[in-house]
């Protein structure tokens, strides 16, 4: 009997020790919801308690009956025939299992069935149910959909869908990208429009859409004629039918579990959500900011296993009389992979932790009747949460490539074999850093944020929470490295070249997240003393990384802007 | 009206990860070092009855006898979505071999009274014996239909299930009230997020007055935390062999005629590998050898 959440140390102490008092108190409307709700938390240890029972069953189900079927479920993967996708037996009993488990509707508020867990606790039960199957978690996952609806849809779409995504009869898929809008998602093309009684219809094709073969659809399509920006574009929901045709299914490289189609819509009755117009600029984005954690968790849980398999590997393969992790060279790079592991968890559950802030403000705001200190709370984790969400996606998912690459190094041939897992992991994780917004797009969302500091306030809070001789000098470390971060955003800035500026961006995410990561993990090492050796690897690769990143910057060599065709064309 | 389902669960000991300390010096199982778990065609059992509350919309009841300790296995089964539970707990009853117990049970089952099925995992990994679903049946005289898979059909008077034979199956059709003992031939759901919150304060009597850690309560403190408990439908029923009208001469270690003669601690030693030829004659060989000295057919 496995258990994907008590066997994971990190895990358990990120649960124990992510402060979520202030949003799950909100989330619970200070407790009351116990009087309406039975099994509603009745105060903070409960709801603590609550999760971690949960948590427990998710990993017991992620470890005893998903996991197993992963490589199968890999094998085969979704199928599709006459126009209908089927998904792989396996696929079924595990959405079964989860349903069983009662976790399709984590984050849905208790009135519709919902279990009302915040945005960490989910993303907890998103990251085991990866490591055990990627592409599950792109089934599991869609529940974002519903969530969106529950935030932005009206009461009477909220009573028609959400308690059938609760128990799990329905599945949801967005419906974002087409054949020439993917990352362009302003310039979407698919039209929406009313016949005179003011019924929506939707018409047009919709591509790379992750498990349209759904119930119920989320689309973002064009409502104002005549507009090509993003103003013209608002949200709609639509339900599986004759007029909603998938045309096919992609044959990629990883996540073969999920079927990612190509829709065609003819004339697909819909509903719009909330407001017109307010389809991409609110909405989608929201949507999108959710998924990009979740993808980051994917991604985690991906890693999560791919270490575990290059660790395991390492402490049984013997060559020169020797097991191999007793090699320097191979120790380094397990030492290295277990530092990006832990690393990239510690910001997705401070980034979650925030999102949660976020959330519980922006209710209270849109609904409620706030003080002028919460508005300000509001606009303040908006703007944190805006930030950390994509230099998490960034951090997690290029780390778990990293890891996966170094698995199948470890394995050295045997890796490259299919009997192994690990290149499965390698596969299934090449496609986190592209969808839901490519690194590249994800840098493009943070680098505002850093040059305008609107993360500084938070790193000083972490720093003032590290005592102790040693992690102290780390930190004054990494505080120097906050220094010369400041000094190279000003530098940035004052060359007013948006080439270099968007040339460095890079850079200067990736040192922002250096610094805050790093103080992340100090701060753990103090509440337990078996991470102190994590964090400190991890700051002095850091402060290496840092520096290095640092020079580009400085150098100002605006070289590359002038003449990338020469060496690009020769 | 619907029909009236109760599982007999127990709680066993884990004899399937077995450590070096399972045993005493004495040669009996040494409980302590082993972790209690639901049964494992208990939980068969219970899966069915929770399918046929899914198909027939039947209420499920789930009764274990036991040490206090075991309302933990009708925790579990709450959590699963069963909707009564009942602890037939007495010192009176301990000891008890398979006679005993299936008299307990069918004298808990009487009480109950409107019981249409009843249903058992076919054995426990404590005991093994397959005896107590069978003896049960025949203290009811109702019928029993033994190493089920699963239940074709349920209607108003009688039912239908798929079970077990040696080299195939036999679609069975029994009237109600009937007896049935599972196999492991469904796969157990997982417990429910939704049932684990609304049940994880659930508790029996005992548990009540002793509680884990604590210092244990007084009678008033007790009858008063479970007469919150009840009103909260969180208090497990706890029955007592008086409650159930058991004869005190037929239950526990006194109805018991089963005597432990003797505990023998067998070490089993490897002997030496055999070779054999991966050939047609020399699989021929190893076959017929597996057949003359009874490890085959």
């Amino acid at each position: 009997m496995g258990n994907f959440y008590s066997d994971n140390r990190d895990l358990v102490f990120t649960l124990k020790n992510l402060d979520l008092s202030e949003s799950v108190g909100m989330l619970e409307e200070n407790y009351t919801c116990s009087a309406k709700y039975p099994g509603a938390p009745v105060d903070f240890a409960d709801a603590l308690d609550n999760y971690e029972r949960v948590l427990s069953v998710v990993g017991e189900v992620s470890a005893d009956r998903i996991a197993p079927r992963s490589r199968e479920v890999d094998l085969h993967g979704a199928k599709f025939a006459d126009g209908v996708v089927t998904y792989d037996p396996l696929t079924v009993q595990n959405l079964k299992d989860l349903a069983a488990a009662g976790v399709m509707g984590v984050m849905l508020p208790h009135q519709y069935g919902g279990l009302n867990f915040p945005v960490s606790v989910y993303t907890m039960m998103t990251e085991m149910v990866s490591r055990a199957d990627a592409s599950l978690q792109n089934i599991f996952g869609l529940q974002d959909i519903a969530e969106t609806i529950s935030v932005f849809g009206d009461d009477a779409q909220k009573e028609e869908y959400l308690p059938r995504f609760a128990t799990g009869e329905f599945d949801g898929a967005m419906d974002l990208t087409e054949p020439d809008y993917g990352s362009d998602l302003p310039g979407v093309r698919l039209r929406a429009w009313q016949d005179a009684d003011g019924n929506w219809f939707l018409n047009g094709m919709k591509r790379f859409i992750t498990n349209g073969c759904a119930q119920v659809h989320l689309v973002l399509a064009r409502s104002e004629e005549g507009t090509s920006d993003a103003r013209g574009l608002s949200m709609f929901i639509a339900e599986k039918c004759p007029q909603l045709v998938v045309r096919r299914i992609e044959d990629k490289m990883g996540i073969h579990g999920v079927a990612t189609c190509e829709l065609q819509f003819n004339d697909v009755p819909a509903k719009l959500v909330g407001q017109r117009r307010m389809g991409l600029i609110r909405y989608v984005m929201s949507l999108m900011n959710g998924a990009r954690v979740a993808i980051s968790a994917q991604a985690v849980g991906i890693a999560e296993a791919a270490y575990r398999e290059a660790r395991k590997y390492a402490s049984e393969r013997e060559q020169f009389k020797s097991t191999i992790d007793k090699f320097p060279a191979i120790y380094s790079m397990l030492s290295s992979m277990k530092c990006k592991l832990t690393a990239s968890r510690a910001l997705l559950y401070e980034t979650t932790r925030i999102v949660d802030l976020r959330n519980v403000y922006s209710h209270i705001v849109d609904h409620g009747t706030p003080t002028p200190e919460q508005r300000q709370l509001k606009k303040y984790y908006e703007r944190v949460a805006a930030q950390l969400t994509p230099m998490c996606k960034a951090l997690c998912t290029e780390s778990a490539n990293q890891i996966a690459y170094d698995t199948i190094q470890i394995h050295g041939g045997t890796g490259y074999m299919r009997d192994f897992n690990a290149e499965r992991y390698y596969r299934d994780a090449r496609i986190t850093n592209i969808y839901e917004g490519t690194t590249q797009l994800q840098v493009v969302a943070a680098i505002g944020g850093v040059i305008q500091r609107h993360l500084d306030t938070r790193i000083n809070e972490v720093a003032a929470e590290i005592t102790g001789d040693k992690a102290v000098a780390l930190k004054d470390k990494l505080m120097a490295l906050l220094d010369k971060q400041h000094e190279a955003v000003g530098f940035v800035s004052s060359l007013k070249n948006p080439a270099y500026h968007d040339m460095m961006a890079r850079n200067l995410v990736e040192m922002e997240t250096i610094i805050f990561v790093g103080l992340l993990l100090l701060r753990d090492g103090v509440k337990c003393a078996d991470r102190a050796p994590v964090a400190e690897r991890y700051v002095l690769n850091g402060i290496n990384d840092f520096n290095q990143r640092y020079a580009q910057v400085m150098s100002g060599d605006v070289t590359l802007i002038a003449n990338n065709r020469d060496i690009i064309d020769y | 009206m619907s029909k009236k389902v109760l599982v007999f669960v127990k709680q066993v000991p884990d004899t399937q990860n077995i450590t070096g300390d399972a045993m005493t010096p004495e040669g009996t199982v040494n409980r302590a070092a082993l972790p209690a778990i639901f049964n494992p065609e208990d939980l068969n059992a219970l899966e069915l009855a929770l399918q046929l509350k899914e198909r027939y919309g039947v209420h499920v009841t789930v009764a274990t006898m036991g040490m206090p300790a075991a309302a933990e296995v009708l925790r579990a089964s709450l959590y699963r979505g069963a909707d009564r539970a009942i602890l037939l707990t007495d010192r009176a009853l301990a000891g008890a071999d398979t006679l005993a117990t299936s008299y307990a049970l069918s004298c808990c089952v009487k009480k109950l009274g409107d019981i249409d099925l009843v249903l058992c995992g076919r054995q426990a990994i404590d005991g093994d014996t397959a005896q107590v679903g069978p003896q049960i049946a025949e203290k009811l005289a109702i019928p029993q239909l033994c190493y089920v898979e699963e239940v074709k059909d349920l209607d108003d008077k009688t039912i239908t299930v798929r079970r077990a034979i040696e080299g195939g199956y036999e679609i069975l059709n029994a009237p109600m009230p009937a007896l049935l003992t599972v196999i492991d031939a469904n796969d157990p759901r997982p417990m429910n997020a939704h049932n684990i919150m609304r049940f994880k304060n659930a508790r029996t009597k005992s548990e009540i007055a002793r509680p884990a850690g604590q210092t244990p309560l007084t009678p008033e403190e007790t009858a008063a935390k479970a007469a919150e408990l009840e009103r909260a439908g969180l208090l497990i029923e706890e029955w007592s062999a008086a409650d159930v009208n058991a004869a005190p001469e037929r239950v526990g270690f006194a109805g018991s005629p089963t005597k432990v003669k003797q505990v023998m601690s067998v070490v089993l030693t490897a002997s030496e590998a055999k070779q054999v030829e991966p050939t047609e004659a020399g699989i021929n060989e190893l076959i017929h050898e597996l057949i003359s000295d009874h490890t085959l057919g």
